[in-house]
């Protein structure tokens, strides 16, 4: 292999060689040619040789040599496949710098970069989460369209990784991969659909950025992620969040309607002002409704406030466009004072920051009026800040800061910086002309600058004030005489003409200047600028309409140096003037109007910001809004809707199921106690009480009606549900007996098909079958009596891995139960674990049911499961999973099964066995179990019916890993002693004191997770146990109460991640009210 | 997002590119070289330059600018904040950030790179993160920057020293920046203050600080380290955080500005040209003001002379001046101020011949620094560890310098 590459090398590079020798023949002598060039070969070839070399040190070398050449930009690609034959170098710094080079060049050498793949592959295997993630990170930037399904089926999988850092690497990939290969759409918005889903915080940025690439108007993917996001988004990381508040700005726009019609503010005030009242009348009454912000809208705004205080300048911006573009009005002010923080940034920041600021204050000058001073001139900024902040000021400006400001222009006019200088005086002009009362102090100040030295200066002012003066004429001939002098010593072309329009346009008003002006000018008439010259031909022609006495001859005199001029335009423009004005025989009836067209009244010129051209239509903080033009792949920022789209599309299953659920469990009454009980979940429904547990309930408890027990079995409405639940939970019994005797077990079970089959049969038989049945069964039902009464001891002591009864059940209160419960109760008993739950204290933990699938999706199957905390029936490594199965059709939903499986390494499951069919608004329960490899990733599967398949996953919580331990709190002590260090992970919890009683304490922390509770010795410690389902590994829970309203979290576990999880979900549990 | 970055030196040559997608070939820099030549100075070359396939985003520090390729709409402050991060963690490894230093550790840099960003969307950018990647070259940490008037935002060096090695410590230093316009008769037209603090915390485990103030009322407004718990802050005015490791700006603030601001020191100038005369006189005294009675230190004069002066001729009464007649840049290193005998600098500047006096009196910039204290006032109450059993070392310093402080003349 190393040969052969080896030859390639030399081949092409000789090659190349002779092809540059023939170029070279005709001009220089062959030989220097080749010379040159071997030389440069001669370099890379010592380098190939490092690279061949045995030695990593030799290798690293060289890698180093050749990142140095890429990084000055030299081609390097020659080297490849001496470069990548290390790709599975042991040594990490050599890999890292091939995995550089890869990146570089792969694109070039797309044959050669094949050779690398199954290195990759490998890696995305590895246990170590670093190494799997930067293998996708290679794999994915290495831009060769053959390897893209290799790429997705990577991005699949490490979509499910159990790291989360490997998931932000997937969600980068994505965008890698849709930037190679946009046919892959499809695909990859199915994995942004499953990653918008996932809770981790360094995911979510991410995602999102891939989702703003590739399906930015797939906004319906948002909608049930939308809460978790806003919940989430203090703690992702800051990029992330600058691109998740982008990307919730365009979102809310789209799903909330405005919420500015209120309180419209200052905006509005304008165009009301000139609305007649009737129309305003109209207007109001339009809105009478009274306007409530969507709940949602106001999580967003509420959500993203904190991160104004954020350190990085990018995430204040995108909070600040937030509020500027979808808070109310009122509230938008509190965005102000983080905006002038940014200023005391670096001049890049100060530069966009201003700029944005800028378009605000067009709009709504109050908003940083009270910043007035930070946005004073420094004599160090750079002139593009000082003209953005002399825009910022000059849109600030009112009555009542007029005069501080001008007092501040006066020395920004004085600056060595002209161009700043001549900024500041247009600046004077537009402050004079938006607030009337100084006009005439700002013309004063702007006639004294008239004198000033520098010319730029004076000929701005020049320009300024005769915007001014247009605008009120009349009584300002003594700044006209003022300006008429200047001519002597000003030479600025635009000036010059400024004031020679001037003088011309008030020709009456200074009727002894201005035909002296005109032979002044007359005189220097070839020497002057075109524009002046055109300035003093239409001077000329004013004078001659108004004063022809005086004047005759001298515009004669100048028409005629016209005509001969050298610009066309002048000559033209002479021509046009001599017959207008002239009389002759040939003007028509034009001349007469001469003076009307020539001394017509002007209207005054606005003067506008330079800066005011609709930025304003862009979204702030854009790029397009920084270049005021439309950027590639800017997404315009809808307009709120008018009427506001379905809300309850964000809600997230939880609070549907409640009211979906309920009238298709029409066999059970909705008792949470019940479904918690209720440990193997095909029993209920119509299918439930078989008659094993309810020979079970009729031995075991003797007050028990053995009639209502039966009747509740007579419903049961076809036989193969009874025996298909009969064997599912019969494999539990087997288990169970498993340890007394595998012969006892078997025949058991070959006792209750046959019971089952009868059972159908008749239903009074079954009470005489259940009664036969005790005698096969003796063993088992030793075992529950055992259960029933507080004796769980030698229980715990033999089943310890199946089954961890808290040391001290109660007592259940059986009489208040209905009796189908207490059949399920009895049911659970033989796998003697139903009094696990029974912790100390009557806690009922609500079962959170979770949609599996929704009835939509489902076309009309819907299915949801939840976790009864039961231990598995089907392997003591799997978590017991119960799905209730309703059909909200009219028609019959026949073999619902489950079909294929996506499950991640390791994960196992169960799957129940088929349903044949299931009747309209019919409801069934089955259970199923899951082994979770102790970890939350997502169990992905297809529920399929005859007709269709639905893609469904079931991600457990955390809590749902585990289950209870009894134990002595001595024991306890004694295991978290060897479990510190590493094992543990602790935190401190603010809560009011109220959350800190021991009932609240543990019931908190059961809801959370399926701990036991250990008996405390201390008042302020309370402690639970439990062990991982998967691994068995202790998890101990301590809630240390310290003085104050704090406590303190403990976990030890070995498994670290769990403890780390459980942590986090515990914490925000504990502390809130 | 960010295609590729490109690093220019001041004489306008590229020495490092990096790609994250596709290759750009370096002539788009070529826009960029346009813009700088119309723009003459440095520091006026637009941070966002528009070319027909891509955009341009720079930052310009310490002499280089570094210039992002974007292809599509992306939020500027995004690319630019980033690029100063770039800047900030090239400092973090090798003490200084200079176009040798980059060359001598072009791997490092490119490692780095390639840690930040992953497609041109950020990675890892925290600096404690990065070095656990990659490790800092260690001959080049022992060389500290000593050059004085450092940036603002780079002077978390100053903190170690005073703590100590080998010990479990945690530290914080409280820095008040006074930015202020002095106009030409003394009054003060603008003054804030701002300030920083930074900590340097080298502590085991998971340890949860917590720091209260004395007077948190005094901060107006304030921007965090992720760490810091906000909700925390909002209901209690405790700093809570669990820090990372080493050097990092736990909280930059903002004092409210009906506070008044004490302003340290005073300068008494007198500069002036004269219509007929080649010569002018300059003349300006430095003295303490509001100084809680501690000493100014670190006092150094700039000021930017008008064109039309040709040079100076200056005795200083105590420290070294120098006079750049290219750039009139006139620089006076004072040093400390001592009371009884206040540091003056006089003589008299030589005009162009001819030339018109100019019309504006250059402005002064101060720089000093006084230890020891805080001018906002404001104080830290207590710093407290919880989460770990050991006794740390904690020390808490404060400061204030000069932040853009200038005197208009």
């Amino acid at each position: 292999m190393s040969s052969n590459s080896f030859a390639y090398n030399e081949q092409s590079g000789g090659g190349e060689a002779t092809e540059l020798g023939q170029e070279a023949t005709s001009t220089i002598s062959p030989s220097g040619a080749f010379g040159l060039f071997s030389s440069d070969l001669k370099k890379n070839e010592d380098l190939k040789q490092m690279l061949e070399s045995t030695k990593d040190s030799a290798k690293l070398d060289a890698m180093k040599r050749i990142v140095g050449m890429i990084a000055k930009g030299k081609n390097a690609s020659e080297l490849f496949p001496a470069v990548v034959k290390n790709v599975a170098s042991k040594n990490i710094e050599i890999k890292k710098l091939v995995y550089v080079y890869l990146v570089r060049y792969a694109e070039e050498q797309q044959d050669l970069a094949l050779l690398s793949i199954s290195t990759f592959q490998r890696a995305l295997k590895d246990p170590n989460q670093l190494i799997r993630a930067s293998a996708l990170r290679v794999l994915s930037s290495i831009r060769v369209p053959i390897i893209v399904p290799i790429m997705m089926l990577a991005i699949k999988e490490a979509s499910a990784d159990l790291s989360p850092y490997v998931r932000k690497n997937a969600a980068h990939a994505i965008q890698k991969l849709y930037s190679l290969d946009p046919e892959q759409k499809e695909m990859l918005i199915e994995v942004i659909e499953k990653l918008l889903k996932d809770k981790s915080t360094l995911v979510a940025g991410s995602v999102v950025m891939a989702f703003e690439e590739v399906c930015p108007d797939r906004i319906d993917l948002i909608h049930k992620n939308y809460r978790k996001l806003c919940n989430l988004l203090v703690d992702v990381e800051e990029w992330g969040q600058v691109v998740i508040i982008h990307m919730l700005t365009r979102y809310a726009r789209t799903q909330f309607v405005s919420p500015w019609k209120e309180d419209d503010g200052l905006e509005d005030n304008e165009k009301n002002f000139y609305e007649s009242d009737d129309e305003q009348k109209e207007k109001t009454d339009q809105r009478k409704k009274p306007y409530t912000m969507d709940p949602d809208h106001r999580l967003l705004i509420r959500n993203t406030k904190p991160l104004l205080q954020s350190r990085n300048a990018a995430v204040v911006m995108a909070v600040a466009q937030l509020y500027w573009h979808i808070s109310p009005k009122s509230e938008v002010g509190i965005i102000s004072k983080s905006l002038v923080r940014l200023l005391r940034s670096n001049r890049e920041v100060q530069y966009i920051v201003l700029q944005n600021i800028a378009t605000m204050s067009i709009q709504r000058k109050g908003m940083f009026e009270p910043y007035l001073k930070s946005f004073y001139v420094r004599s160090t900024d750079p002139t593009m800040i000082k003209t953005l902040k002399l825009e910022i000021l000059t849109n600030l400006a009112n009555e009542a800061n007029i005069s501080t400001l001008l007092r501040e222009f006066q020395t920004y006019v004085k600056s060595q910086d002209k161009q700043f200088a001549a900024a500041t005086i247009q600046t004077i002009g537009r402050c004079a002309t938006n607030i009337s009362e100084v006009t005439d102090t700002c013309l004063n100040g702007l006639v004294c600058l008239l004198s000033n030295r520098d010319e730029i200066v004076v000929a701005e002012s020049v320009v300024v004030i005769k915007k001014l003066l247009q605008m009120q004429p009349a009584q300002h001939g003594e700044i006209i005489k003022h300006m008429a002098k200047l001519l002597d010593s000003i030479t600025v072309p635009v000036a010059r003409a400024s004031i020679l329009w001037l003088i011309g346009e008030n020709c009456e008003r200074v009727p002894k200047i201005a035909p002296d002006v005109l032979r002044k000018m007359a005189k220097s008439f070839t020497s002057e600028d075109d524009l002046v010259k055109l300035q003093i031909l239409n001077l000329g022609a004013k004078l001659y309409l108004t004063n022809s006495r005086q004047t005759k001859l001298l515009t004669q005199y100048i028409l005629n140096l016209g005509k001969y001029d050298q610009n066309y335009d002048i000559r033209d423009r002479t021509r046009f003037i001599r017959q207008l004005i002239v009389p002759n025989e040939k003007s028509g009836a034009l001349s007469k109007y001469a003076k009307k067209i020539f001394l017509a009244q002007k209207p005054a010129p606005l003067l506008e910001s330079p800066f005011k051209v609709d930025r304003d239509h862009f979204q702030l903080g854009t790029l397009s809004h920084t270049l005021n033009t439309k950027a590639t792949g800017y997404l315009e920022l809808s307009n709120w809707p008018e009427v506001a789209p379905d809300p309850s599309v964000r809600n997230v299953e939880v609070i549907e199921l409640a009211k979906e659920w309920t009238p298709a469990g029409k066999a059970k009454k909705e008792n949470p106690a019940k479904k918690f009980y209720s440990e193997s979940e095909e029993e209920e429904d119509s299918s439930d009480s078989s008659s094993d547990s309810e020979s079970e309930s009729g031995s075991a408890s003797g007050e028990q009606d053995e009639g209502d027990s039966s009747d509740d079995s007579s419903e049961e409405s076809s036989s193969e549900h009874g025996s298909d639940s009969e064997s599912a939970s019969e494999v539990g019994d087997k288990r169970t007996a498993k340890r007394n005797s595998k012969s006892k077990g078997k025949s058991a079970d070959s006792s209750s098909e046959e019971e089952s089959s009868s059972d159908s049969e008749s239903e009074s038989e079954s009470e005489s079958e259940s009664e036969s049945r005790k005698v096969t069964k003796e063993k088992e039902k030793k075992k529950t009596k055992q259960d029933r009464n507080p004796l769980t001891k030698d229980v715990s002591l033999l089943d310890l891995d199946d089954f961890n009864p808290v040391s001290t059940p109660v007592a259940l209160p059986t009489p208040a139960l209905s009796p189908s419960l207490i059949a399920d109760l009895e049911g659970l008993n033989l796998s003697t674990s139903s009094s696990v739950i029974s912790v100390n204290t009557p806690v009922f933990v609500p079962v959170k049911t979770h949609v599996l699938l929704h009835r939509m999706s489902g076309r009309g199957l819907a299915a949801h499961y939840f976790f009864p905390r039961q231990p598995c029936i089907f392997g003591d490594k799997m978590v017991s999973v119960q799905i209730t199965l309703n059909n909200t059709t009219d028609r019959k939903i026949e073999n619902i099964h489950i079909g294929g499986k996506k499950l991640p390494m390791g994960m196992q499951m169960h799957v129940f066995n088929p349903i044949e069919s299931l009747e309209p608004e019919g409801s069934i329960t089955v259970s199923m179990g899951i082994d979770f490899c102790d970890s939350t990733q997502t169990a992905s599967f297809q529920l399929c019916t005859k007709d269709d398949c639905f893609n469904v996953n079931i991600q457990p919580p955390v809590g749902e890993l585990l289950l209870p331990v009894a134990m002595s709190e001595k024991d306890f002590k004694k295991e978290q002693g060897m479990l510190t260090g590493m094992n543990e992970t602790s935190t401190v919890i603010i809560a009011a004191p109220q959350n800190f009683t021991p009932s609240v304490i543990l019931q908190k922390v059961v809801n959370v997770a399926n701990v036991g509770v250990v008996p405390s010795g201390q008042d302020n410690i309370h402690r639970f146990a439990a062990k991982t389902v998967h691994s068995g590994s202790l998890m101990l829970v301590t809630v240390e109460l310290k003085e104050g309203s704090t406590a303190q979290l403990i976990i030890n576990t070995e498994r670290t991640v769990i403890g780390s999880v459980l942590l986090r979900e515990l914490k925000p549990v504990l502390s809130q009210g | 997002m960010i295609h590729s970055l490109f690093l220019i030196n001041s004489s306008g040559d590229i020495f490092l590119e990096k790609h994250w997608k596709s290759v750009v070939s370096r002539s788009v820099c070529d826009y960029f070289f346009e813009a700088q030549e119309r723009a003459t100075e440095a520091e006026n070359v637009p941070p966002v330059i528009p070319t027909p396939h891509h955009y341009l985003l720079s930052v310009y520090r310490h002499k280089i600018f570094f210039v992002a390729v974007i292809q599509t709409e992306v939020p500027p402050l995004f690319v630019i904040e980033f690029l100063h991060r770039v800047v900030d963690t090239f400092q973090d490894y090798f003490g200084v950030c200079s176009e040798p230093v980059i060359k001598d550790n072009v791997v490092v840099v490119y490692e780095v790179l390639e840690e930040m960003l992953d497609n041109g969307f950020p990675l890892a950018t925290e600096s404690n993160i990065l070095k656990e990647l990659i490790k800092p070259p260690t001959i080049l940490r022992t060389v500290v920057n000593t050059i004085t008037g450092m940036e603002k935002g780079e002077t978390h060096r100053e903190l170690p020293s005073w703590l100590p090695t080998g010990q479990l410590s945690s530290g914080a230093l409280a820095k008040d920046w006074i930015d202020a316009i002095i106009d030409k008769s003394g009054s003060t037209i603008t003054a804030e203050i701002q300030g920083v603090i930074d900590a340097c915390v080298k502590l085991t485990g998971m340890p949860d600080l917590t720091l209260s103030f004395m007077n948190p009322r005094l901060l107006d407004d304030v921007s965090f380290h992720p760490c810091v718990r906000f909700k925390r802050w909002e209901s209690e005015r405790i700093l809570s955080f669990i820090p990372p490791d080493g050097n990092f700006r736990l909280l930059s603030y903002h004092v409210s500005a009906q506070n008044l601001v004490a302003i340290p020191v005073y300068v008494k100038h007198n500069i002036s040209f004269r219509d007929s005369s080649s010569l002018g006189r300059f003349e300006i005294t430095v003295g303490p003001k509001q100084t809680m009675g501690k000493t100014i230190e670190g006092v150094i004069v700039t000021s930017q002379m008008p064109k039309g002066v040709l040079n100076m001729s200056l005795t200083p009464s105590q420290g070294t001046h120098t006079f750049d007649p290219v750039t009139k840049m006139l620089s006076w290193d004072v040093g400390k101020i001592n009371p009884q005998k206040l540091p003056s600098l006089k003589g008299t500047m030589s005009l162009q011949a001819g030339a018109s006096k100019p019309d504006e009196n250059p402005t002064i910039n101060l720089q000093f620094k006084i230890q020891q204290l805080a001018i906002s006032g404001l104080k830290v109450n207590r710093l407290d560890m919880y989460g770990e059993k050991y006794k740390p070392f904690k020390g808490i310093k404060y400061m204030t310098k000069a932040g853009k402080f200038q005197v208009r003349t």
